[in-house]
């Protein structure tokens, strides 16, 4: 019987994708905060900047979410402090995978994609599940629209299968502005169909000179 | 068992598999696929001259956008029209089984339709049905009585009013016709309120979205106006473009079958019946 009084989570709906480049990594995600066929706000960030060079994008239970963010955050800090330099990206990418797997049994309901340049300036995409299980690919979407996302960036990103040897680039041969176009796009296209997506699109971009932020509007009904 | 036959059935629905379907759901954990349900914001009111109807454009299937721009009043009578909500199959089939009542009745008693009369052909099916029958109904038209507005309820109850709202979007709709509504409305007022309570679905509730339809009903006139407003539209289009050449999905192997020495291609022939 489905009469359980437990369930703890919610799902707080948007979704989050992140393309890598030769020299450049793009991260965005929308800005709608729903509950059931509610907007609470058309104005909440889902991304967090971890370190100078690495970004995390999630979406999920914006509650659980929340207190990722800020563990994850607190332990850069501490990096820091211990050893006088930021947290590199794949560094962050294995802390997140573990953080998220302390929690195994009672899991943080957040479907993050980990984005930023490795320490030789090449951009990276990290995927995760819930749990912790997590890759290194060219790029990703996860959340509500990612299913509606996924198969236009798998025709036009083709990435070559990780199983192939010797071990082909993942990051795509696309410019930065092209990348950007394609990411805004595929938002537009995910906001016609799903219900949870929409409102505005916050788009980072990170790459040698810095981090920088874009928005863009998006269907609001 | 000897001696028992089968009754062939009258109608109505047949419930002999749910409990099988109940045991897949349970045992095998076998997802029993959904219904299209127009998630939806319906409205009416009545304003000094006649009904105006008013509803979104958004059919869902539960997270998924299935049509963005569908039709949601549906015709009864030339001096009757029908908003649903609810399973749209449901209201599709609902309103058409009774604009054909209504018709043959017309025929019948050489007059024009009463909206009375579509309310209770509504109510007694949905009644009989027990709520099975998914459709939640906005029902307005003039008639040789006057400009009648009701709304129907899936168990088949009805309510007659001034202004009503249904739908997933029921409550935005309805907080702007609790502030703005008053009587003796005029025809640009009522047209623009029910825009105003529509587009407050449309943004408000995920299950309504896209276009606003209004249909005005007057003595003797209907104006039927498909996306009155279009404030959806989409808002970046990639100026690239998407090109798919040949050889972009990989071909692993091919194997071509000759059909002809299998069919007898008959040329000419007999041209079929229509």
């Amino acid at each position: 019987m489905s009469r359980r009084g437990d369930w703890v989570y919610e799902n707080n709906g948007g979704t989050c994708v992140a393309i890598a480049g030769a020299d450049y990594c793009v991260i965005a995600a929308d800005t709608r905060l729903s509950v059931g066929y509610s907007i609470l706000t058309r104005d909440h960030s889902k991304i967090c900047e971890l370190a100078d060079k690495c970004v995390l994008a999630s979406s999920g239970f914006q509650g659980d979410i929340k207190a990722l963010h800020k563990n994850l955050a607190a332990r850069e800090l501490l990096y820091q402090h211990q050893h006088n330099k930021r947290m590199s990206c794949p560094a962050m990418a294995q802390l997140l995978s573990n953080t998220l797997y302390y929690k195994r049994f009672f899991p943080y309901y957040a479907f993050n994609v980990l984005g930023g340049l490795d320490s030789e300036g090449k951009g990276c995409v990290f995927t995760y599940d819930a749990v912790g299980s997590y890759e290194r690919t060219g790029y990703s979407a996860q959340g509500t629209g990612s299913t509606l996302i996924m198969p236009v960036l798998d025709n036009q990103l083709k990435s070559p299968s990780p199983l192939l040897l010797p071990a082909r680039d993942a990051v795509t041969p696309l410019s930065e502005t092209e990348a950007i176009d394609l990411v805004k796009d595929v938002f537009a296209s995910a906001t016609e169909r799903d219900i949870y997506t929409g409102d505005k699109l916050e788009i980072v971009v990170v790459n040698k000179a810095g981090t920088r932020r874009e928005y863009i509007d998006l269907r609001k009904d | 068992m000897a001696g028992y036959m089968e009754l062939p059935t009258k109608g109505g629905f047949d419930f002999g598999l749910c409990r099988r379907n109940e045991s897949l759901a349970e045992k095998k954990g076998l997802k029993i696929p959904g219904f299209l349900k127009t998630g939806t914001t319906i409205v009416g009111l009545v304003f000094k001259d006649g009904v105006v109807l008013g509803a979104d454009t958004r059919a869902t299937e539960g997270p998924i956008v299935a049509d963005k721009n569908c039709e949601k009043i549906h015709f009864m009578a030339p001096n009757i029209y029908c908003c649903g909500a609810g399973t749209a199959a449901d209201t599709e089939a609902v309103t058409d089984m009774v604009s054909s009542q209504l018709q043959l009745h017309r025929y019948a008693t050489g007059r024009e339709s009463r909206v009375v009369t579509a309310l209770s052909l509504l109510k007694s099916h949905l009644f009989k049905y027990q709520g099975h029958v998914s459709a939640a109904l906005v029902l307005g038209g003039v008639d040789y009585t006057g400009p009648h507005l009701h709304t129907v309820y899936p168990h088949g109850s009805t309510d007659t009013l001034p202004f009503a709202t249904m739908g997933s979007g029921s409550l935005a709709a309805m907080s702007v016709f609790e502030s703005k509504y008053k009587e003796g409305l005029t025809r640009e007022e009522g047209i623009d309120l029910v825009a105003q309570a529509i587009s407050a679905g449309v943004f408000n509730d995920l299950g309504s979205g896209s276009n606003v339809d209004v249909c005005v009903i007057t003595k003797g006139k209907t104006e039927y106006l498909r996306n009155h407003l279009l404030p959806n539209p989409r808002t970046y289009v990639s100026s690239k473009g998407y090109s798919f050449t040949k050889g972009q999905t990989e071909v692993l192997y091919t194997k071509i079958t000759q059909l002809k020495p299998k069919v007898d291609v008959a040329e000419g022939g007999d041209a079929m019946e229509e």
